[in-house]
C-alpha cells in the first residue's frame, strides 16, 4: 500500500487538478508574483500531508511531524517568513495550490507529464523510491549479482513486478501476501534480501533492531517535488537556490537522516 | 457497462496452476501418510493409557485442535528461527500438516480402537495369537475400518487446508493462482478455475482413498 503510494489516487487527482486550474485560470493569473506576497505577507501557507508517515502525520503531541514538515519549516527559515501548515490529503493537495489556497505543496509529491501540465516542480528534495535491501555487511551493487540468492517480495506490488523483470534466472523470488510478512520473512532470516519501498524499509529499522535493512540497489526512482502553482518562477528559483543550499550544508542530509534512517543519496 | 469474462490470462498459465496442483497433492500425500502414522501412535498412546505418553498426546492433541492452522504454519515458520530452527517454506509446511493432521486423526482412530470390544481382544490372547498379531488384525484394522469415512473427510479438510501454505510462499495451487491474479486481475477467472481444480482433486482423493481402505481396511483379507 505505502510503496505502491496510491497510483490510482495519483492519477484521479491529477485530473481533479486539471479540472481545477480550468476553472480558477483568472484567479492564478491575477497571483503574479506569489514569493512576493509571501514576503509581505510573512506567512508561507504549505500544504502537507497528515496521513502519510514518515512524511507527514500527526504525532502523540497532536502536531504534524515528518520529513515533508520539517521541510516546510526550512524553506520557511530560509525566507525568513512564518508557515503555516495546511493538512491535505493526496487527493486534493493539488487544487490547494492551483485555487491559491496554499504558496507551496510540500506533500511527498512524484513528478508526472499530466502534473507537470498543472503546477511546476521544484528540485527533487526527497528520496522516494523502490529497491533492494538487505544485510548492512553484503555488498550487492546491481541485479546480476542477485543470482544464486533468495529474496522476499509482497506479490503483485509494482517491486514485484519490475524485480521480476530484471531478476537473474537463478535468483529465488519468494512472493509473500502482504508487506507484513515479506518483511518478517527477512527479519527471521528466511530470506536473504527483500525488495521494498525506502519508506517501507526506514519504518522497519524504526520498529525494530532484528536486522537492518541496508539499502543495496534501485529498482525504481520516483524522487518527491516540491509543487509550485503554474508559472511562479520567481518562487520556483527561491526554492530551488533553499534545496541546493540545503543538499550543500547538510541540512537536508539531516532530515533524511531523521525521517528515513538513511543518508540522502548522492544523486537526488 | 457488464464485466466482459476473459479466462486467457488464466489458461496461458494452465502450467503454473497444474504445477501448483501437484504441489499440493504431494504436500498432501506426505502430510497424510506421516499424519495418519502419528495419530495411529497417538491412539495407541491413549487408548491404552500408555502414561506419559498419553498424557503427553493429550496435550498435543488439545493445543493443535485447539489452534488455527494458519497460526501453526506461521509458528513454525517465521516463530521458530527465533529459537535457531529455520526451515525451508516446504518444510515448514509439511511439518504444519503432519502435526496438524496427526492430532486430528489420533481422536479419531482412538474412537475407533475403544470401539473395539475388549473381549475381542481376549478371545485373541485366548486363540494364542502374538501381541504384534493381535494389534494388527484385531486392534488396528477393524478400528480404521470403523473410521475409514472420517479419516478420508480429514485428509480432504488437510488438502483444503493447505491453501494458507501459499502465505509462507509455498508455491502449491492456491498461491499460483494468488500468483495470476495479481499480475492479471481477472479475480473471478482465476479463482472459478481453481476452485474447480480444488473440487476435482478433493474427487480424486476420496475415490482413491475408498479404494485403498476397500483393498487394505474395510475389505476382508484374502
Amino acid at each position: 500500500m505505502m510503496s505502491s503510494r496510491r497510483p490510482f489516487l495519483r492519477s484521479l487527482c491529477g485530473l481533479v487538478a486539471g479540472v481545477a486550474v480550468a476553472s480558477v485560470i483568472g484567479t492564478t493569473d491575477a497571483r503574479a508574483d506569489v514569493l512576493a506576497s509571501v514576503q509581505q505577507a510573512g506567512t508561507l501557507r504549505v500544504a502537507v500531508p497528515q496521513d502519510f508517515p514518515p512524511f507527514g502525520s500527526v504525532g502523540t503531541d497532536l502536531q504534524p511531524r515528518g520529513y515533508d514538515i520539517d521541510m516546510a519549516r526550512l524553506i520557511g527559515k530560509e525566507l525568513g517568513v512564518k508557515v503555516e501548515l495546511i493538512p491535505v490529503t493526496s487527493t486534493n493537495r493539488i487544487p490547494y495550490l492551483t485555487t491559491g489556497k496554499a504558496d507551496l505543496v510540500i506533500s511527498s509529491l512524484g513528478k508526472n507529464p499530466d502534473r507537470e501540465k498543472v503546477i511546476d516542480f521544484s528540485d527533487a528534495y526527497a528520496p522516494f523510491f523502490n529497491g533492494v535491501f538487505g544485510p548492512e555487511d553484503i555488498k550487492l551493487a546491481k541485479a546480476e549479482e542477485l543470482a544464486g540468492k533468495t529474496i522476499g517480495v509482497t506479490r503483485g506490488s509494482v517491486e514485484d513486478l519490475e524485480l521480476t523483470k530484471i531478476a537473474p534466472a537463478t535468483l529465488t523470488i519468494k512472493r509473500f501476501e502482504d508487506n507484513n510478512s515479506t518483511i518478517s520473512a527477512y527479519l527471521t532470516g528466511q530470506v536473504q534480501f527483500v525488495a521494498t519501498g525506502n519508506v517501507v524499509a526506514a519504518a522497519v529499522n524504526d520498529m525494530t533492531k532484528l536486522r537492518r535493512l541496508s539499502a543495496k540497489f534501485l529498482i525504481k526512482n520516483s524522487p518527491c517535488y516540491v509543487g509550485v502553482a503554474k508559472g511562479e518562477t520567481a518562487l520556483t528559483a527561491k526554492v530551488n537556490a533553499i534545496i541546493a543550499k540545503a543538499k550543500q550544508d547538510g541540512a537536508l542530509n539531516e532530515i533524511a537522516q531523521r525521517w528515513l534512517n538513511a543518508p540522502l543519496p548522492k544523486d537526488l | 457497462m457488464a464485466y466482459q469474462f476473459d479466462f486467457t490470462p488464466v489458461f496461458d498459465n494452465t502450467g503454473l496452476l497444474l504445477t501448483g496442483a501437484g504441489f499440493t497433492l504431494a504436500l498432501t500425500a506426505v502430510g497424510a501418510i506421516l499424519g495418519i502414522g502419528l495419530g495411529v501412535v497417538g491412539a495407541v498412546c491413549r487408548a491404552w493409557k500408555l502414561t506419559p505418553f498419553d498424557r503427553l498426546f493429550g496435550v498435543y492433541v488439545e493445543v493443535i485442535r485447539n489452534t488455527p492452522f494458519l497460526v501453526q504454519l506461521f509458528f513454525i515458520f517465521f516463530g521458530l528461527p527465533a529459537l535457531g530452527i529455520k526451515m525451508t517454506e516446504w518444510q515448514a509446511a509439511v511439518l504444519a500438516m503432519v502435526i496438524n493432521l496427526g492430532a486430528y486423526s489420533t481422536e479419531i482412530i482412538r474412537a475407533g480402537i475403544q470401539a473395539t470390544p475388549r473381549g475381542q481382544i481376549e478371545a485373541a490372547e485366548s486363540l494364542a495369537m502374538t501381541r504384534a498379531q493381535t494389534f494388527k488384525h484385531v486392534v488396528l484394522r477393524p478400528a480404521l475400518a470403523k473410521v475409514w469415512p472420517a479419516l478420508t473427510s480429514q485428509v480432504i479438510i488437510v488438502m483444503l487446508g493447505s491453501a494458507v501454505c501459499s502465505q509462507i510462499a509455498t508455491e502449491e495451487l492456491t498461491f499460483a493462482a494468488n500468483f495470476i491474479q495479481s499480475r492479471s486481475f481477472r479475480a473471478f477467472e482465476t479463482y472459478f478455475v481453481t476452485t474447480a481444480i480444488y473440487f476435482v482433486m478433493a474427487l480424486l482423493i476420496r475415490q482413491l482413498l475408498m479404494q485403498l481402505g476397500q483393498r487394505f481396511v474395510v475389505g476382508r483379507p484374502r
